[in-house]
């Protein structure tokens, strides 16, 4: 049972990944980009980690897909690209077989001997307490610091993409923004 | 523990090399930033994993801040890229060429 739903997954992963890769169109890439986000929570889930794919499920293929979708909309880019033309000749080989090396290299350096190293300190993952419970106690004591670090770095991007994503406006910073839009756009 | 580690590890390496091959071969930003995720979605899944085989927490410790950084990053880049986009329609990885020489 354990097999049928790690091989249902797996498939359901890698076929996403590959139309991400493929399609024409963005808004297809991100659906499919939705169906591998699936597949790797029903992976966490299989692995005892229930919180991280309850997470996984609500911050990546709730918030981040949807922003994706969003900036597409947004951005009118829904349509078609043409993927025949290729700029740069012979790139897509060159790719093809840079991403053989590097699964190549990963299996190889892995190895027969796939986990190894000391037990850290952290804290088992067996027991009797719940998943949640532990991964909490070990965020809430040992890694206290870092989380608290996880709130400014959120506070900073969202900052930063407010400062990005805002138009300039032309009558407060004009004397300073003016020449530089004249100028890209005297560049084009 | 009936399926062994190594199966999702090997997943997660195949994974990893889909969206890298995804990264070099695409020309759309949007695409080649969903192919980011892509590879932080194979470590996620190699660190869950590694975390069941030596029976630490400390592996969904990292991939939950590793969600939290994702996340941060996303909203980053997608600003870059609305800010790119405003001031040109078509925006593929070959026009964004300004500092080129």
């Amino acid at each position: 049972m354990d097999k049928l739903v790690f091989f249902v997954a797996g498939a359901t992963i890698l076929l996403g990944a590959g139309f991400v890769v493929i399609s024409r169109n963005p808004i297809h890439a991100a659906l499919s980009l939705v169906a591998t986000l699936f597949g790797v929570a029903v992976l966490f889930v299989e692995q005892q980690a229930h919180f991280l794919a309850a997470v996984q499920v609500i911050v990546y293929a709730g918030a981040i897909v949807v922003l994706f979708l969003f900036v597409i909309m947004l951005l009118g880019v829904d349509r078609d690209e043409d993927i025949a033309r290729d700029p740069l000749i012979g790139q897509r080989p060159l790719a093809l077989v840079a991403g053989g090396i590097v699964l190549f290299e990963v299996l190889v350096l892995a190895g027969a001997q796939w986990a190894s190293g000391a037990r850290s300190v952290t804290g088992p993952l067996s027991g009797e307490t719940s998943n949640v419970e532990k991964l909490a106690r070990a965020i809430f004591t040992r890694y206290l610091l870092p989380f608290e670090a996880t709130s400014v770095l959120l506070v900073i991007a969202v900052i930063g993409a407010v400062v990005l994503a805002r138009r300039s406006d032309p009558l407060s910073s004009g004397e300073v923004r003016a020449p530089d839009a004249e100028e890209a756009a005297a560049a084009q | 523990m009936s399926v062994p580690g190594a199966w999702y590890l090997t997943l997660a390496a195949m994974l990893f090399t889909i969206g890298a091959i995804g990264v070099l071969v695409r020309r759309n930003v949007l695409v080649m930033f969903m192919c980011i995720e892509l590879m932080l979605n194979a470590v996620n899944l190699t660190f869950v994993t590694f975390a069941r085989m030596l029976d630490d927490i400390g592996g969904q410790v990292v991939v939950f801040f590793v969600l939290v950084v994702a996340a941060a990053e996303v909203v980053v880049g997608l600003g870059i890229i609305v800010a790119i986009f405003r001031r040109r329609t078509q925006a593929t990885a070959d026009d964004i060429s300004l500092l080129k020489g």
